[in-house]
């Protein structure tokens, strides 16, 4: 049944993946029979490697909210929206949209969300004509009511009339992931899930993006899920935050409430204090080491 | 009812829309491909057209031989790129990132597989027509016992069975990301071996005979060249197509209900994700 009120049910979600260590079915058998044969050489290696990706997660997001998931690189929030899109199912717990279910009614869910990834997920040789075509009739929406609303949405974002019908692969990032939005607006979502939209773009574009966020909420009826490791734009767009590091929730509040978590001696904290205070962990710092470790990697097999 | 169909048949649209915009975009490489095509096509049917030479012989129908070589060429190029653009549908997705975007879209996969073949075999009849006119232009052929209705109702009928396998295949790539595009080649290459292309199945071994028996394009084949070379009525070669329709009728949906399978897998597995 219709929930009017609840846009978001996230009930006890888990999600496990089983990494192996690079090796076959048949490897891994071979390694078996000549371990319990007693000719295998030194200690058995561990064959698999559990990642808990997100861990007895829970929250509700009201109808109307903009809802934030606060945290690093690998805490699990891609996951998680995964979860909620139907694009991964759970191990344990399950979800809920408007009070259907993502498992039992997933064509009706699929009807009511869209995403905007941190990858703009296009075909690149095509405009962004071509690509938001596809996509609206995908949802069912004709071209001769698409075209005309895709425009509007693309104008309004900034995007030049001469460069809509140019292949996406020759636009920036920034106006790649504009067209990913204007492409997630077309088909009217009532729960729009924003997967780190703004990382990587340049300031500029990031407030164009950020601005349009709130201009959604404000002129439709939609229920915002931002994914983001920005704790800027988490405060600014978010009326509620939930902060997550390694798959589970570690707090979830309003920015401000989040805040007088560690409010001391009349400081006000940022929300970068309210998460290092949590968790333990810097933010920023993070990142920017596991950024090095890529690089150096990337050096490395070069 | 009216408006249900409607949504469908718009969603089954946007698969064949954005395929020929994909085609019109990759331009360069269709031109490639079909330059490619043509020229394996044509050294493989001046093989018949050499056999007299090749035996010193006078006594070979070179028309007949020609034609045979022809259809098979021809055929298969039809079938294989048929089976290709149904079994990469979702390795094409993964290269451009799309995968996630179009399977979480509120699309039923008959929706979306029925998109994919009407694109399939538009483009691969003009693919083939544009083949078969270069052919005529090197090859003096006397067709006039030729029954083309038949012919193309054979090919038809042997669509719908392709497509079949086409589906079932594509199951591959979502399984194993890495590794599935060329398992669905080597089914691919397994088809041509033992469906007669270029040889009737009677020469292979008796234990490839048996895959022979089971391929469809064992029966594609058999069905044209009686249509192409002997003339063959529809009522002559309802028995090779009804046992086509009834093939593919059976496959059809088993091969989407395999696919669903997969996909329920590939969700839990986490194996959507653009790079596997």
């Amino acid at each position: 049944m219709r929930d009017e009120h609840n846009a978001l049910v996230v009930n006890d979600v888990t999600k496990v993946f089983k990494k192996n260590n690079g090796n076959g079915w048949l490897r891994r058998v071979l390694r078996r029979n000549r371990e319990n044969n007693g000719s295998g050489n030194g200690p058995a290696k561990p064959e698999s490697k559990n990642v808990v990706a997100v861990n007895h997660v829970s929250f509700t997001v009201r109808r109307g909210e903009i809802f934030g998931v606060l945290g690093p690189n690998g805490s699990g929030k891609s996951t998680l929206v995964r979860v909620i899109s139907t694009l991964m199912i759970p191990d344990k717990g399950g979800v809920q949209i408007f009070g259907y279910d993502v498992r039992q009614d997933e064509m009706t869910v699929k009807r009511m969300i869209n995403r905007v990834s941190v990858d703009a997920a296009f075909f690149k040789k095509l405009s962004p004509m071509e690509n938001l075509m596809y996509g609206a009739r995908l949802y069912g929406v004709s071209a001769a009511e698409a075209g005309p609303k895709a425009r509007e949405i693309l104008n309004r974002l900034g995007l030049r009339e001469d460069s809509l019908s140019e292949p996406m692969e020759e636009m920036s990032r920034g106006m790649q992931q504009k067209v990913a939005i204007a492409r997630a607006f077309l088909t009217q979502p009532i729960l729009l899930l924003l997967d780190e939209p703004t990382t990587g773009l340049d300031p500029r574009s990031k407030r164009e993006v950020q601005a349009v966020v709130n201009e959604l909420r404000d002129t439709h009826d939609a229920t915002i899920l931002l994914t983001t490791h920005d704790m800027n734009e988490a405060d600014a767009l978010c009326d509620r935050i939930a902060i997550l590091d390694d798959g589970r929730i570690v707090a979830q509040d309003t920015p401000a409430g989040l805040k007088a978590l560690v409010a001391r001696n009349g400081y006000v904290p940022t929300l970068e204090d309210v998460f290092m205070e949590l968790t333990g962990k810097e933010l920023v710092k993070k990142e920017d080491d596991e950024e090095a470790e890529e690089t150096e990697a990337v050096k490395v097999a070069a | 009812m009216l408006q249900a169909l409607t949504i469908n048949l718009r969603q089954s649209y946007a698969f064949v829309a954005r395929n020929f915009n994909l085609v019109k975009r990759y331009w360069g490489w269709e031109l490639v491909w079909l330059a490619y095509s043509v020229a394996s096509s044509l050294s493989v049917v001046f093989i018949g057209a050499g056999m007299g030479a090749i035996t010193n012989s006078s006594d070979i129908d070179t028309n007949y031989l020609v034609i045979y070589l022809l259809i098979g060429a021809l055929v298969w190029r039809y079938l294989a790129g048929l089976f290709d653009n149904i079994s990469e549908m979702i390795q094409w997705e993964r290269w451009e990132g799309t995968i996630e975007y179009t399977l979480m879209a509120p699309v039923h996969r008959f929706i979306q597989m029925l998109g994919q073949t009407l694109f399939a075999i538009a483009y691969m009849s003009l693919f083939t027509g544009v083949i078969a006119a270069a052919m005529a232009l090197f090859f003096e052929l006397d067709f006039s016992k030729a029954n083309l209705a038949g012919a193309v109702a054979v090919l038809l009928a042997g669509s719908l069975s392709f497509v079949s396998f086409g589906i079932v295949a594509s199951v591959l790539p979502l399984l194993y990301p890495e590794r599935g595009t060329q398992m669905t080649h080597i089914v691919q290459a397994f088809l041509l071996l033992v469906s007669g292309v270029y040889y009737p199945v009677e020469v292979l071994p008796g234990w490839l005979q048996f895959f022979a028996r089971i391929s469809p394009a064992t029966y594609v084949l058999e069905g044209m060249r009686a249509a192409m070379l002997e003339g063959a009525s529809l009522a002559d070669l309802s028995h090779i197509i009804w046992p086509l329709l009834l093939a593919g009728a059976v496959m059809l949906p088993i091969g989407v209900w395999m696919f669903r399978l997969g996909e329920t897998y590939a969700k839990k597995a986490g194996k959507l994700k653009r790079n596997g």
